[in-house]
């Protein structure tokens, strides 16, 4: 591919700033404190609680809903969502926002490269940092395998799950970051946004039926990570996901574009 | 004579604000050309503009063959860019970012290392090259940004006051090594430092409030605004007789008496008066220790230019 150079320059060039910078170290150390915490608090609970089920010999239905998927997992995996809802606008703000107010975004729009090469470039960066603190996570879900049964198909959908959960946020926070020149006012932007579509599925809920209230629901991110945190894996949350991620990484090359004609 | 540079009728309004306007030049393959012009001229939008970074809102430039809206890429892989006061990535060290220069202009993978070797050695940038941009002096800075435009040896180099803030000791090595580019790239520079301009360039384009004033070589253009001759010299006598005898000389203009036995004669027309002025000062016994022509220097042509401009706009 002819333009692998450029989106492979991009790429190590993010990473090396993202490792020399102390967002990366401050967001993961806090991240996997929460991440931590939750995760232990859950296992205590499943613990105490199965132990007390045991004890009384609950009715086997309520027992039946003893399991680490939905006791520890899923639990984990909605709290891992909330966390990420704060932590993926820190990670993507300074990605063209800095670039513009630095002005090394002349040294890089003058460059032969793709639009396509800057904004995959530095979204796969992104991600593997992203991909970086999930990997820490899964050291204690996978030692938790070792002292309880686990169902690892459903934790492997969960983690799907909470990548592409990761990849639209970063996608979005990307986009974010190309409509100012301020890394504060695009971490505002990329939360709220997140925030929004967050909870724009409660439309349904809160007494918005009908048609709307369906579109607004199927817009929503929650909807759609729900599945995964349970363990199912739909084709319609997957293509969700897909065209959640290119719209907005279609949005930031349309940004880009428009770049060379204002200023 | 291939022409690397070619622009047409460029004009840029930022809104309402007019910076260039109606912009005509061409530039020859193997050309030094200069930019001149005060602060707010529109030489930094126009190279902008060279360089695709910024779209003309009418009119084109062609580099390299290629329009710069619409064969952006192509435009790109042809230069090498200098911008003004030039931002470099301060978490990366000089070679990271070379690296990620060579690599981004699509310099093979093999030649990469070798191409990063030269442009440092050309720039002298070995001695810092492990250091980060952030630790870097303002003049190892521009050295980088100099050396980032030269990878990759692109035909068109656009160097956006390639020696502000350097020591005069750099400036006299950043010019050398922007002479020796002369005839292998087409260099476009702006400057503000006309003795610069008049070293280094083999034209210097002069432009002002958006539009080209003037367009010649540096020589032609003093000659031009010299419009006659004036010259310097050093006699021996009484002031005030001395300046008399000078005056007397047929196609003097005016002679200005700098002391110390020092004048100078400004002559109406081209002609040259200096054996007439020698003859006469000799005959009447005064003695001539020097007799020089003096060329306006770019400076005055530039500031008579820019002034006159001024003038006109105001009347």
């Amino acid at each position: 591919m002819k333009n692998f150079g450029g989106f492979a320059a991009l790429l190590k060039k993010e990473l090396i700033i993202y490792f020399a910078g102390p967002i990366f170290y401050i967001t993961g150390f806090f991240f996997l404190v929460l991440t931590g915490y939750f995760f232990y608090a859950n296992a205590v609970y499943y613990g105490i609680t199965s132990l007390a089920a045991a004890a009384q010999a609950t009715n086997p239905e309520v027992a039946a809903q003893l399991n680490p998927q939905n006791m520890v997992y899923q639990p984990l995996f909605m709290v891992l969502a909330i966390i990420l809802m704060f932590l993926v606008p820190l990670l993507t703000m300074r990605l063209l926002a800095e670039e513009k107010r630095s002005g090394t975004a002349e040294l890089l729009f003058t460059y032969p490269l793709a639009d396509w090469s800057i904004i995959l470039g530095k979204f796969a960066a992104a991600f593997l940092i992203f991909l970086i603190f999930l990997a820490f996570t899964a050291s204690y879900s996978l030692a938790f395998c070792f002292m309880a049964r686990v169902d690892l198909g459903a934790l492997a959908a969960g983690y799907l799950g909470v990548a592409l959960l990761g990849a639209a946020f970063l996608a979005l926070g990307l986009f974010a970051s190309s409509l100012t020149e301020n890394q504060i006012i695009a971490g505002v932007i990329g939360f709220a946004l997140l925030l929004l579509l967050w909870v724009v599925g409660w439309a349904q809920e809160l007494g918005g039926g009908g048609a709307l209230g369906r579109v607004m629901q199927f817009l929503s991110l929650t909807e759609h990570y729900e599945n995964f945190s349970k363990g199912v894996i739909d084709t319609r949350d997957l293509v969700y996901y897909a065209s959640f991620i290119f719209f907005f990484l279609f949005l930031t090359k349309r940004q880009l574009e428009s770049r060379r004609w204002r200023a | 004579m291939e022409m690397m540079i070619e622009v047409r009728d460029l004009t840029k309004y930022y809104g309402p604000l007019l910076a260039v306007e109606h912009l005509d030049f061409q530039v020859a393959a193997g050309e030094i050309v200069g930019f001149l012009g005060p602060n707010g001229a529109g030489k930094t939008t126009t190279l902008k503009m060279l360089a695709g970074y910024l779209s003309p809102t009418s009119g084109t430039a062609r580099i390299n063959g290629f329009d710069c809206v619409e064969q952006s890429l192509e435009v790109r892989r042809s230069l090498g860019y200098l911008p003004e006061n030039v931002s470099l990535y301060p978490d990366l060290t000089v070679v990271q970012f070379l690296r990620f220069a060579a690599q981004a202009k699509g310099v093979e993978a093999a030649g990469q290392a070798v191409e990063i070797r030269r442009v440092m050695a050309s720039c002298g940038l070995e001695e810092v090259k492990g250091k980060l941009v952030a630790a870097l002096s303002k003049g190892f800075r521009q050295r980088l940004g100099l050396a980032q435009a030269l990878l990759h040896q692109p035909p068109v180099l656009i160097l956006d006051e390639p020696t502000i803030g350097l020591d005069p000791f750099q400036i006299v090595e950043i010019r050398e090594l922007i002479k020796n580019l002369e005839g292998a790239h087409t260099v476009i520079l702006s400057s503000h430092i006309l003795p610069e301009v008049a070293q280094l360039c083999h034209r210097v384009i002069i432009i002002n409030r958006g539009r080209i004033v003037a367009s010649d070589t540096p020589e032609n253009l003093s000659r031009q605004l010299g419009q006659g001759a004036r010259i310097s010299l050093a006699v021996q006598g009484p002031e005030a007789q001395v300046a008399a005898a000078l005056q007397a000389v047929p196609g003097v203009d005016r002679v200005n008496s700098r002391g110390e036995g020092r004048y100078l004669v400004e002559a109406g027309n081209d002609q040259d008066l200096r054996p007439e002025l020698a003859r006469s000062l000799v005959q009447q016994g005064f003695g001539l220790l020097e007799l020089k022509a003096q060329e306006f220097t770019l400076e005055e042509v530039f500031l008579d230019l820019v002034t006159e401009e001024k003038t006109e706009a105001e009347s």
